[in-house]
């Protein structure tokens, strides 16, 4: 039976990079030097499913690899090795070391096998380096020999033996044998495969009636099997029955002269010939670890790659895994749309005007069940959060070590579901947020102390539903943004008049600006060439908003606001002329009638309108999309759309508000091109297209 | 010549391999002049419906239509060939297209006046396009064909169907 | 036919289990870990149990034992899958009342020959 493997490999490597990041989350958390057992028995069960599967799967590489830390992680959790940092230092590199394999294997690319090599003897190092028991840790290296030496001196038995040979079995299972599940029949079935078999039963043991248990087995076999047959073979049939019973198992040979014991095997205390044929090589550790006696390089505790990256490669894979409790939500749903359809459709049949209650009754059932259906659709996209935040402490464990700094990181609600694009899309920023935070928010411990905080800063990662969209919040109680510097900075890079007067939010919205860092010199840990106003870019893109509290000394919150999923949008409808138009109602603050002779006018052109004691922007929708205006435009009455772009304010004069909608998102550019001022469209009631509009794009082109 | 003539046809006909010598257009018309495309690249053809039209794109381009979930594009044949514009009619139709460049494949509608019929052609016989020179491009033009004394224009639809990028598309996002 | 009760946490593995068993021609369920096995097997009689030792919530062995103490399962052939070669946990799987172990990585000919012995 063959069996196409790699079938099953994107399902396995899901599973392993799954696994790794349980196993990093979990080496994570056990820096406290309080062991947990838990803790540690999910890391091992990592490195145990990811050994398991490669070895199935054929990444022999990966299976001798993971063996290892497997290995090491065994006597961890026995409590026979201490869980010492260092031991999780390599650990650590191993599980991105692993990464970086499996990537590799994945992409069908070559594995760096000198990276995994250094890996693999700072593992080795640490197993045999510290093991209070080392002849303990490589049970399957002790056994593995002595098995092969077994096999061998069957083999050498048989050359000497001419004619028929075979092997006398004595078979006396204890009484419980049955209750195992093993069928002395089915065995001696499988022995008859081997060669020509006689059997006889001995049944002088068995009770008189009264006392007979039919659970027990109280029989006894003579069995004979002629054939050239390993022992391990035979011995395989009894394998599972062994401790259950008395073997006694003898080679035999007919007409020859060689007496039969020379061939019988003269190491009962050998362990069994197991089943097991490709079993996983036992790495040589202990000759590897006098070959290269010297300690792990710094380097080899390090991540060869950037982890953070390797886990957002395969987050980007396109399966996702779903709860089947969501499937069957589903099903449960589509179950009731088909039981109302056949309703209607019975309705329909014979229609006479008395129905018309009863059918719109039905209608409005099957619009409910609609809407539900559509929730649990989207919900079937829906991933928690974790799957970003779980990098972060590595990432703050990692940089906070290489800073000096000692931060303690908060995850609250993890399990805050969001659209798997917006998770894969929210990554990067976040990243970058965090070193942000980590780099410049939080103070050295000699600072903190000295400004009479406690030396351990805290960030705080926290995701929390509100309304449609999801709320991601960095608090950090470092040194807080100041003011002053920011405002002075701005000067200096040219970006801010020097007499400008900027309130707090407006002042912190200056880091947003293209061009502007604040850091005195630029890290390797924030500075990595995309600035804030990257960040920010990329949250508005998505749909988004971000924005800065902070104050001085006290620390920094920056909250974004993302819609739960990319794929439907709450919108506004509008319309400008003939013509309809969506706006995302998150860029939305709010909207106002007004008559054109309410809007002044500068130097003819521009147009303001002064919406309390402000004067906003007005973008006359119909001059900027060229639209046919309508009678109503010419009265000069309309609404204007106050939306928000980078904090400022600017209006959206269009003719009239239809009202709030839920929109699906559609591409523009599957089969047309990006629209200046346009995100996508969508399909409405009445089958026609709308335009969404995308309004920091439009601002920028209206101001061109 | 005929070298040059040869590669042609065994470029358009690639979909086609199974027949030596024979190509099947679908042939439609534009102002009295008769117009050929691929057969294998046309997916549908509908009547023209109303579409909504896209801001600030060239005047060829009409707008978008849904197409079963789809937003498709629809373009002004005439228009983009430098045709006199006509008003639609209910004999307008919509002839749906998919194109592809090194990037994807898209699906695109383009308005002709009427369809008229799917046409065999000898791909040897097809003329490469004359020069005419600057006064009407021949990019889009694949070559000429007679059929029935009556001349054929083939268009090369990935050329045709080639949208402009706009200039000002990304400008202000970097 | 047969049916079988395939239980692992590692999705690969469990489907590669039961596209194996189901290829030859057994009735295959699956479960994620010994808590949902156990659920399962209680629902419904299964011919065999194929079980990974290593899960969360409740591992094999324990999975065994608790089964092999339910009337319907005291002859059912229980399999552990397991990757420890080591004999304690042979032995441990044993004492549980698991009929026998297949050891990993395993290919699917030797699982089906596996079952053979126990299903035949």
């Amino acid at each position: 039976m063959s069996i196409d493997m790699s079938q099953f490999h994107q399902v396995f490597f899901e599973e392993c990079f799954e696994g790794l990041e349980s196993m990093e989350s979990g080496l994570l958390n056990l820096d406290t030097g309080a062991i947990d057992s838990e803790v540690i028995n999910t890391i091992f069960r990592g490195a145990h499913s990811i050994k398991g599967g490669s070895g199935t799967f054929g990444f022999t590489d990966v299976a001798d690899f993971t063996h290892i830390m497997e290995t090491l992680l065994d006597e961890m959790r026995d409590g026979r090795r201490q869980v010492t940092q260092p031991a999780i230092d390599v650990l650590l590199g191993s599980v991105d070391c692993l990464r970086t394999m499996l990537t590799s294997i994945q992409a069908e690319e070559s594995v760096d096998s000198a990276a995994v090599e250094k890996y693999k003897t700072a593992l080795e190092i640490e197993l045999t380096g510290s093991a209070s028991e080392p002849s303990t840790t490589t049970p399957t290296a002790a056994t593995q020999p002595a098995h092969d030496n077994a096999e061998t001196v069957v083999v050498v038995a048989d050359e000497d033996m001419v004619e028929e040979k075979g092997w006398k079995i004595g078979f006396c299972p204890y009484l419980d044998l049955l209750k195992t599940g093993n069928d002395p029949v089915r065995m001696f079935r499988e022995l008859a495969e081997l060669g020509e078999y006689s059997v006889s039963v001995n049944t002088n043991d068995i009770p008189p009636f009264s006392k007979l248990d039919p659970e027990e087995c109280n029989l006894s076999w003579a069995l004979e099997v002629i054939g050239d047959i390993p022992e391990s073979e035979i011995r395989e049939i009894f394998n599972w029955v062994e401790g259950d019973c008395e073997l006694d198992i003898q080679s035999f040979t007919k007409k020859t002269a060689k007496p039969a014991s020379e061939a019988k095997i003269t190491e009962p205390e050998a362990p069994p010939p197991v089943q097991e044929i490709e079993q996983p090589k036992p790495a040589p550790i202990a000759a590897k670890a006098v070959d290269s006696p010297s300690a792990p390089k710094p380097q080899a505790a390090q991540a060869d790659n950037d982890p953070s990256k390797a886990s957002a490669k395969s987050a980007a894979s396109n399966s996702i895994r779903v709860d089947t409790t969501k499937i069957d939500t589903l099903i449960n749903m589509v179950g009731e749309v088909v039981i109302t359809q056949s309703m209607l459709s019975l309705i329909g049949e014979n229609f006479t005007m008395d129905k018309l209650a009863q059918l719109k009754r039905g209608l409005a059932q099957l619009e409910r069940h609609i809407r539900d259906m559509q929730q649990s659709v989207m919900n079937i996209r829906m991933v928690p959060i974790s799957f970003v935040f779980s990098r972060f402490p590595r990432l703050v464990h990692d940089i906070s070590t290489k800073l000096g700094k000692k931060i303690e990181l908060k995850l609250v609600g993890e399990s805050t579901e969001v659209d798997k694009a917006v998770v894969e899309l929210i990554s990067d920023p976040l990243v970058h947020l965090i070193r942000n935070s980590l780099d410049h928010g939080i103070e050295m411990p000699a600072e903190r102390i000295a400004a009479g905080k406690p030396e351990t800063g805290t960030i705080e990662l926290n995701a929390y539903h509100r309304g449609g969209h999801i709320v991601i919040e960095i608090i950090d109680n470092g040194r807080g943004l100041n003011k002053a510097k920011l405002i002075a900075k701005a000067v200096e890079k040219g970006l801010l008049d020097e007499n400008a007067v900027l309130g707090d939010k407006q002042a912190f919205e200056l880091i947003f600006m293209p061009g502007f860092s604040t850091a005195e010199s630029i890290t390797d840990i924030s500075g990595r060439g995309v600035g804030m106003d990257v960040v920010r870019r990329n949250i508005q893109s998505l749909g988004g908003n971000i924005e800065i509290i902070s104050e001085l000394g006290k620390g920094t919150t920056i909250s974004i606001h993302l819609p739960l999923t990319l794929a439907i949008i709450d919108g506004q409808s509008v319309a400008v002329g003939d013509e309809i138009y969506i706006v995302p109602l998150v860029s939305i603050k709010e909207s106002i009638n007004i008559t054109e002779s309410m809007l002044n006018k500068i130097a003819g052109k521009g147009e303001t309108y002064r919406l309390r004691n402000l004067y906003i922007p007005i973008i006359r929708m119909h001059e900027i999309f060229n639209v046919q205006p309508t009678d109503k435009a010419n009265t000069g009455e309309g609404v204007i759309v106050v939306v928000e772009r980078q904090g400022v304010l600017c209006g959206l004069f269009v003719d009239e508000l239809l009202g709030p909608q839920q929109v699906v998102v559609k591409s523009l550019e599957t089969n047309y091109r990006r629209v200046q001022g346009v995100s996508g469209a969508t399909i409405l009631g009445d089958g026609s297209v709308a335009l969404i509009l995308d309004i920091p794009g439009l601002v920028r082109y209206s101001n061109r | 010549m005929s070298e040059e003539l040869k590669t042609k046809g065994d470029n358009q006909n690639r979909h086609n391999k199974e027949q030596v010598n024979g190509v099947q257009y679908l042939s439609f018309t534009l102002a009295n002049e008769e117009y050929g495309v691929d057969i294998l690249r046309v997916q549908e053809i509908r009547s023209w419906e109303p579409v909504s039209r896209i801001p600030n794109v060239p005047h060829y381009e009409k707008g978008v239509v849904n197409l079963r979930g789809s937003i498709v594009p629809i373009i002004d044949l005439r228009e983009k060939l430098g045709i006199k514009f006509t008003e639609y009619t209910p004999l307008t139709v919509v002839v749906v297209l998919q194109t592809s460049d090194e990037k994807k494949t898209r699906t695109m509608g383009v308005v002709v006046d009427s369809v008229s019929d799917v046409i065999t052609l000898d791909k040897t016989k097809i003329q490469d396009a004359p020069d005419f020179g600057a006064k009407i491009s021949n990019e889009f033009i694949n070559g000429l064909v007679s059929l029935n004394d009556r001349m054929v224009i083939l268009l090369d639809v990935d050329k045709l169907l080639k949208l402009e990028e706009t200039e000002e598309q990304d400008a202000g996002d970097n | 036919m047969a049916s079988i009760l395939a239980v692992d946490d590692s999705a690969s593995m469990r489907k590669m289990v039961t596209f194996t068993l189901k290829g030859a021609g057994y009735e295959v369920e699956e479960a994620v870990d010994g808590v949902d096995a156990l659920a399962k097997a209680q629902a419904k009689r299964f011919d065999c149990i194929v079980t990974d030792v290593n899960m969360p919530n409740k591992d094999g062995i324990t999975l065994i034992r608790e089964l092999r103490s339910l009337p319907d399962y005291k002859y059912i052939p229980m399999l552990m899958l397991t990757t420890e070669s080591s004999a304690e946990k042979k032995q441990a799987g044993k004492a549980a009342g698991a009929t026998g172990w297949i050891v990993k990585p395993f290919d699917p000919d030797q699982l089906l020959k596996t079952l053979n012995k126990v299903l035949g």
